[in-house]
């Protein structure tokens, strides 16, 4: 019953830090919320039983890339005075089409089928033994390939961030 | 106890589809390109949560693997794109993206 109070209260905390990151003035402000919402979603991976991504989730988000986040803010020295706005009407717009957006999908949601649920339930595929079994033998590929591609960004973001590219 | 035995799916499948809501909202409302990569990580988070909804209630650990891998292309995917946003301010002093609009017709 607790599991259930707890799943309400994260659901509601998630979706009013991730709207407030929208809404909110200060671009400083909108990385702090988006933190709160990372913590939120990291405690739905706890009730999920997947304890392992959700200690991965707080380091790799709230602890890499939200840190890149604020430097390039503090960098660039955002605030609220330089913060560009649109027109009323396009911000109308906006709330509009994601209205309409929510509408579509929910309504192909409830036409959806019913997918049965797995009979005997394994509470411990979250842990770190079997997702490495599943990640090693399955998946052993795509995992260096990843390797690759954390090479290439990394590659890439230094010579974008180079000062003169001649 | 998981979540998933006493939680309908379909709470899920909700809670997932706002949040992926607010992230196209996000990127629909503001014009601040910082902004608008925060909501495009929250679009990505929409989508890893319902990733580990789904492993969890089909008691399948291939839905969290390919959470993981999510996760480094959104690293890599951040890094990169922070990069080019500090080329654009250098070049336009503002991290406006209606200002780059020389590829509109």
């Amino acid at each position: 019953m607790i599991t259930t109070y707890l799943f309400y209260f994260l659901s509601f905390l998630t979706i009013m830090f991730a709207l407030m990151v929208v809404f909110s003035k200060s671009p400083v402000h909108s990385v702090l919320y988006l933190v709160m919402a990372f913590f939120t979603i990291a405690g739905h991976y706890v009730l999920l039983n997947a304890q392992f991504l959700a200690a991965v989730h707080v380091i790799v988000y709230a602890g890499a890339i939200m840190v890149l986040f604020l430097f390039v803010i503090m960098l660039l020295n955002l605030n609220k005075e330089t913060e560009p706005h649109k027109s009323p009407w396009l911000k109308f717009s906006a709330v509009i089409a994601a209205g309409l957006l929510l509408v579509v999908l929910v309504g192909s949601l409830k036409g959806a089928t019913n997918i049965m649920a797995a009979n005997n339930f394994d509470a411990n595929i979250g842990l770190i033994e079997n997702l490495g079994k599943t990640l090693f033998q399955d998946f052993l590929l795509p995992f260096e390939i990843s390797s690759i591609l954390l090479l290439a960004a990394m590659v890439g973001a230094v010579l974008l961030g180079k000062k003169s590219i001649k | 106890m998981s979540a998933i035995q006493v939680v309908p799916i379909e709470w899920y499948l909700l809670l997932c589809t706002v949040l992926f809501t607010i992230g196209v909202l996000g990127v629909l409302f503001r014009r601040n390109a910082i902004i608008i990569f925060m909501s495009i990580e929250i679009m990505l988070n929409a989508v890893n949560l319902l990733l580990v909804a789904f492993s969890s209630y089909l008691s399948d650990s291939k839905g969290q693997v390919f959470v993981f891998f999510i996760m480094a292309v959104a690293a890599a995917e951040v890094a990169v794109g922070l990069a080019i946003l500090m080329m654009v301010y250098r070049n336009t002093k503002s991290s406006d993206i209606d200002m780059l609009n020389k590829l509109k017709w």
